[in-house]
C-alpha cells in the first residue's frame, strides 16, 4: 500500500496514494495511523484525494484513527474526499463524526 | 432464484478466498454496470454501488469461509435479466445470521457492521440462505 507522510505547519499529513480502500489494504492504513500516533505524531491530516473507492473496512480504519486521536486528545482530519467517497460518509452519517475539509490547505490553516 | 425470460448476461466467477481479489471482482461488477450505459441512462452511481456491494459481499464470504481450507473458494454469480440485476455470492463456511447483523449507531464509532448496511441500503432485495452448494447472499436491483 502506498502511504506517504510529511510534516506541514506542525501537523502530520498522511497521503493515501491508492485509488481503492477495501478489506485488502485498510488494515495497513489502520496500523500506519496507529504507528504515527505512537511515534508522537500530532494533529494528523489524512489526504484521501487519490481514493476513488472506499468500503466499510476503509471507513473502519479511519474510525479507528479518529478514536485514537480522541484518546490522545489530538486532532484527526480528513481532506480531499472525492464525490463518490463522500457519499459513503453521508450514507453512514459519518460526515458528522469526522472533521472534514475540502483541501489540505484549509485543514492546515485551522 | 433469478429467473427471467431475457437474459442479457450471466457471469460465473470463482476466486480463492483472499482479499487480494476484491479489486478484480469489484472492477468487473463496476464494468458490467458501466456497459449498461450503452443502452441509455446514467449508470455511474450504479457502477460504484455495484462495486461496493460485491466487495462487501465477497469480504463477508471470505471472513465466514473456513480459513484453513486451502481449497476454499468464493463464487460470484452476476446476471442481468430484463430490467433486473442479480448478484449471488456463495461461501462454504458456517455462514451467519444476516438478520442479527445490527447497524451501528453513528455515535458508537464502531469500526464494523456497515458492510451489510451498505448492501441493504443500495440493493432492492437482499437475502442470505443455505443451499446445497453453500451459503448464498443474493442481492437484486431493478435497473429502471
Amino acid at each position: 500500500m502506498k502511504l506517504m507522510t510529511e510534516q506541514r505547519d506542525g501537523k502530520t499529513v498522511l497521503m493515501v496514494k491508492e485509488g481503492r480502500l477495501d478489506a485488502h489494504n485498510s488494515g495497513e492504513l489502520k496500523d500506519r495511523i496507529l504507528k504515527l500516533f505512537e511515534e508522537g505524531g500530532r494533529d494528523l491530516v489524512v489526504d484521501l484525494g487519490d481514493v476513488q473507492f472506499i468500503d466499510s473496512s476503509g471507513l473502519g480504519a479511519l474510525l479507528s484513527g479518529h478514536k485514537n486521536a480522541i484518546h490522545r486528545t489530538t486532532g484527526f482530519a480528513l481532506v480531499g474526499l472525492q464525490p463518490r467517497v463522500k457519499t459513503m460518509f453521508e450514507l453512514t452519517r459519518l460526515q458528522r463524526v469526522f472533521e472534514i475539509y475540502p483541501s489540505l490547505r484549509e485543514a492546515l490553516d485551522v | 432464484m433469478c429467473k427471467a425470460s431475457e437474459t442479457l448476461l450471466n457471469l460465473d466467477i470463482v476466486v480463492p478466498n483472499q482479499t487480494r481479489y476484491l479489486r478484480l471482482i469489484g472492477n468487473i461488477a463496476e464494468q458490467i454496470a458501466r456497459d449498461l450505459d450503452e443502452d441509455g441512462g446514467d449508470h455511474e452511481a450504479l457502477a460504484y454501488h455495484l462495486n461496493l456491494v460485491v466487495t462487501e459481499a465477497v469480504t463477508n464470504a471470505i471472513q465466514y469461509a473456513c480459513p484453513n481450507d486451502e481449497k476454499n473458494k468464493v463464487r460470484i454469480f452476476l446476471s442481468v435479466e430484463n430490467e433486473n440485476l442479480c448478484v449471488r455470492v456463495y461461501d462454504y463456511g458456517q455462514g451467519f445470521d444476516i438478520e442479527a447483523v445490527r447497524v451501528p449507531e453513528v455515535d458508537e464509532l464502531s469500526e464494523r457492521g456497515r458492510g451489510i448496511f451498505f448492501i441493504r441500503s443500495l440493493m432492492d432485495h437482499v437475502e442470505y440462505r443455505k443451499t446445497e452448494c453453500g451459503n448464498v447472499l443474493e442481492m437484486k436491483k431493478r435497473l429502471t
